[in-house]
């Protein structure tokens, strides 16, 4: 075999396979990618019950009734609307009336958001940035939160070396 | 003044790296040696400098001097001694500090040990170890000095985040930066053979151990952040998906072609432009990681935006270093001369196959990574790309690497017979053949696929095995022969077995654990009991206790089988009264590779504690599967080839140079 046909042996194979990973790629973008939206975003949208997405925002003061079984429900609100969330299982450590909260989940047929994820995080001071970005376009951001967040930035920070961070915390499932 | 002494040295390292990166070039273009010798020194002084730099800020924080602003925010003097020390790295400056600290040891170790490397070749490796470095310290210099000072120094500090007060963070990011950093060796080696426009398989001698050592460490360091985050973090996870742990697995996929590839160049003198680029883009990779890490782009708890600066500052170190690199390589690849030729189906050719997989694979998480970054950048859209995104296109391509794997070994340079290897591995095939039965036949429920899995692992485990079973002919010879040959062996044939069968093992333990564990998540009073895969749990008691530096809520467990208690388990809840939050002590119990795992909720109104048990069948090899690849890279590290120093003393090495 030849210098020339070993290369084209070996330039084929790698397109061969890289095809094969595009294809891969693409369908996986295509199925499996999760879209994040605020409570006021959902009611814009529309966004239809069933269809998996990440719900952001604060947890809305006095809304978090625990019921059996380690049922939950509370509001996700964002200054313009809310949005009712039905979850079982343990809440993250962190998680607060009040504070950040991320959820995953899609809605039901009644337009409760039924979470099977709910993601907080250890410190008192994180907002998840999704939210806070949200919170910022609308102007809701409160100035007080944003010292409070200032503050807690390097606190967070402090999640330090490469992996060893606490990654979405208190993610339960 | 210790910190304004650590600071002063952090200043000087940063003008010794400047020197180290300019002079030994000019000297080895004039062909001066005196100026290449700079590099020595240099290298050496550096290493000094910052070592010092970096013992002044474990001092103040085992003092806990809490007028250093750094000192403050991450340390308390409640706080037990050992994560005083640990904290130093537990934070953003501090583990900036010891990355270039273990930038510089590398470079001190190259200056010291590379004695026997040509003058101009180490001069351009050190030279450019002192770039990255020197980008380092302006970095830390610039915007995130670990010594600054509070003007009025508090009583008391902030403490560290209480997640991150844990033996597993002790080790684990040294561990993961001496594989990240480790990777710039064989950076600055591909870049000094670009300047110089020369590559032998002698530089392929000396890049391995390098990259060898770099890629043992980043395993071990890999497989303890995720077994840190399977305890810590209390819900039982291992791996997510985290951009920041992909941050770590993509150099690692990367530096695992290149050690692969490395092989075809040392032995065969063939694939050198080829490794030239992956030895850039591992350690390109590595530092995308740093960035993702250090510079808040992410959408997750690693996020500090609280200094766009140090973003920016790391985005451009990361477009200097790769785009610069790159550039040279498109310049110079092309003078590289080609080297020896081979079949497609041969050891060469079976290692090609290793890189093209493993470098796809990494382009697929390098894709899952950095689109919805590149998303949110053009069209403000936020999404997230998790763990279904990943199993659908890394995993795919990790099967036929999986199933290619035990042929490599047992092909024949040049040109191999693929007909014979197949042979040879019957026994193998058997093997996968009979494990995926019996795993058919015994388990309920779960994915078909997963059967399938352990078939492959099993193949791929004994196909180690069968590559050093053929090798020395046991069962074939005498056994005082097949001994005789087992110890003549070199050990690289034998770290090959151990990194290889690593594999399967990992692939069994994440199959297992990922299709039937069990879990069971109730809120339970004291007296109550709860069951899962056959264990009853019974919470004896809830008792608050008071440790050093939190307060903790115990629950007091004891495990039944049949009736019969074997263990107890103590999982706890501790709140730590300085930052105001709350960490979960989740309790582990072995039993063989399985474990029982105890993590607690909140306390509700009526006194019930919200539990979540969960039962992990084997999920032990997870971990035992890379700490085997380690010892397999640690074995082939002390082959005889590399301790009786490969490249040759004086008489070769006036060859080499004369070559030029």
């Amino acid at each position: 075999m030849t210098r020339k046909q070993r290369r084209l042996t070996i330039i084929g194979g790698s397109l061969a396979v890289l095809a094969v990973a595009a294809a891969l790629v693409l369908n996986a973008m295509r199925d499996s990618i999760v879209f994040f939206s605020t409570p006021a975003m959902v009611a814009e949208k529309h966004i239809q019950p069933g269809k998996r997405f990440r719900l952001g925002g604060l947890v809305q003061p006095g809304s978090l009734v625990r019921g059996d079984n380690l049922k939950v429900t509370f509001e996700v609100a964002d200054g313009s609307a809310n949005l009712p969330v039905s979850y079982q299982g343990i809440l993250p450590d962190l998680f607060r009336e009040g504070q950040g909260v991320v959820a995953e989940g899609a809605l039901d047929a009644s337009g409760v958001f039924r979470a099977d994820t709910v993601l907080a995080k250890h410190d008192e001071n994180y907002m998840p940035k999704d939210v806070a970005d949200a919170l910022k376009k609308q102007g809701h951001w409160k100035d007080e939160y944003e010292a409070k967040a200032k503050g807690g930035a390097r606190v967070d920070g402090s999640a330090a070396a490469a992996n060893a961070a606490p990654r979405e915390q208190g993610a339960v499932r | 003044m210790i910190a304004e002494s650590g600071h002063y040295a952090l200043v000087l390292a940063f003008g010794l790296a400047l020197i180290q990166s300019t002079v030994p070039m000019l000297g080895a273009r004039w062909r001066e040696y005196s100026l290449m010798n700079v590099a020595r020194s240099t290298a050496v002084a550096q290493l000094m400098f910052v070592a010092a730099s970096f013992a002044a800020l474990v001092t103040l924080h085992v003092s806990s001097d809490f007028s250093v602003v750094n000192v403050f925010e991450n340390s308390h003097s409640m706080k037990p001694l050992i994560y005083k020390i640990t904290g130093v790295w537990g934070n953003h400056e501090g583990s900036m500090l010891l990355w270039v600290s273990i930038l510089a040891l590398f470079g001190g170790l190259v200056a010291i040990f590379g004695n026997n490397l040509p003058m101009s070749l180490r001069a351009h490796v050190l030279a450019a170890q002192a770039w990255i470095a020197s980008a380092f310290y302006l970095f830390i210099l610039t915007t995130s000095n670990p010594f600054l000072r509070i003007a009025r120094p508090p009583i008391e500090g902030q403490d560290l985040n209480p997640v991150l007060q844990d033996i597993g963070l002790a080790v684990h990011p040294p561990m993961l930066y001496l594989g990240y950093v480790g990777f710039s060796i064989s950076f600055s080696f591909a870049v000094a053979a670009l300047i110089e426009g020369r590559i032998d398989a002698a530089w392929a001698r000396w890049v391995r151990p390098w990259t060898l050592v770099a890629w043992i460490f980043l395993t071990t360091g890999i497989a303890m952040g995720s077994y840190w985050a399977y305890y810590e973090l209390g819900w039982g996870g291992w791996w997510f998906w985290d951009p920041v742990e992909n941050a770590s697995l993509m150099p690692w996929l990367a530096g695992t072609a290149l050690l692969h590839s490395l092989v075809v160049m040392e032995k065969r003198n063939a694939l050198k432009v080829w490794t030239i680029l992956l030895s850039i883009l591992t350690f390109s990779l590595s530092l995308l990681g740093t960035f993702l890490v250090r510079s808040g782009v992410l959408t997750s708890v690693h996020a500090f935006a609280n200094d766009p600066r140090r973003g920016v500052f790391i985005l451009l170190i990361l477009c200097i270093f790769i785009g610069g690199s790159l550039s040279l390589y498109a310049l110079r690849a092309s003078s590289l001369k080609q080297g020896g030729l081979f079949a497609p189906i041969s050891r060469e050719g079976a290692l090609v196959l290793n890189n093209l997989f493993l470098t796809t694979a990494c382009a697929t998480v390098f894709v899952g990574t950095l689109y919805p970054l590149a998303l949110e950048v053009l069209t403000g859209e936020k999404i997230s790309v998790g763990a279904p995104f990943f199993n659908l296109t890394f995993g795919p391509l990790f099967v036929p690497l999986l199933v290619a794997l035990p042929f490599g070994p047992l092909l024949a340079w040049k040109r191999g017979d693929l007909l014979g290897a197949a042979q040879r591995l019957m026994a193998a095939g058997i093997a996968a053949f009979l494990a995926l039965a019996v795993v058919w036949a015994w388990t309920r429920g779960g994915s078909t696929l997963a059967p399938l899995a352990i078939g492959l692992a099993v193949f791929v485990i004994a196909g180690a095995v069968i590559d050093i079973v053929e090798r020395i002919g046991l069962f074939r010879l005498p056994p005082s022969i097949a001994l005789q040959r087992a110890r003549g062996l070199p050990r690289s044939a034998w770290g090959t077995m151990f990194a290889h069968a690593g594999i399967g093992i990992a692939l069994i333990g994440i199959v297992c654990e990922t299709t039937w564990n069990s879990e069971n998540i109730k809120t339970m009073k004291a007296g109550d009991v709860a069951s899962v895969a056959g264990y009853d749990l019974k919470l004896e008691s809830l008792t608050p206790r008071q440790g050093p530096n939190y307060r903790e809520m115990a629950a007091k467990f004891s495990v039944l089988v049949d009736g019969q208690a074997i263990a107890t388990m103590t999982p706890s809840k501790r709140s730590f009264t300085t930052r105001g939050s709350t960490t979960t002590e989740a309790a582990l119990l072995s039993r063989g590779a399985s474990q029982l795992y105890i993590s607690l909720g909140d306390i509700g109104a009526d006194g019930a504690i919200a539990v979540r048990i969960y039962h992990k069948p084997l999920v032990l090899l997870i971990w035992f599967g890379p700490v085997l690849m380690a010892f397999g890279g640690i074995l082939s590290l002390s082959d005889r080839r590399l301790r009786v120093g490969a490249p040759k003393p004086a008489k070769s090495l006036r060859g080499l140079q004369a070559a030029e």
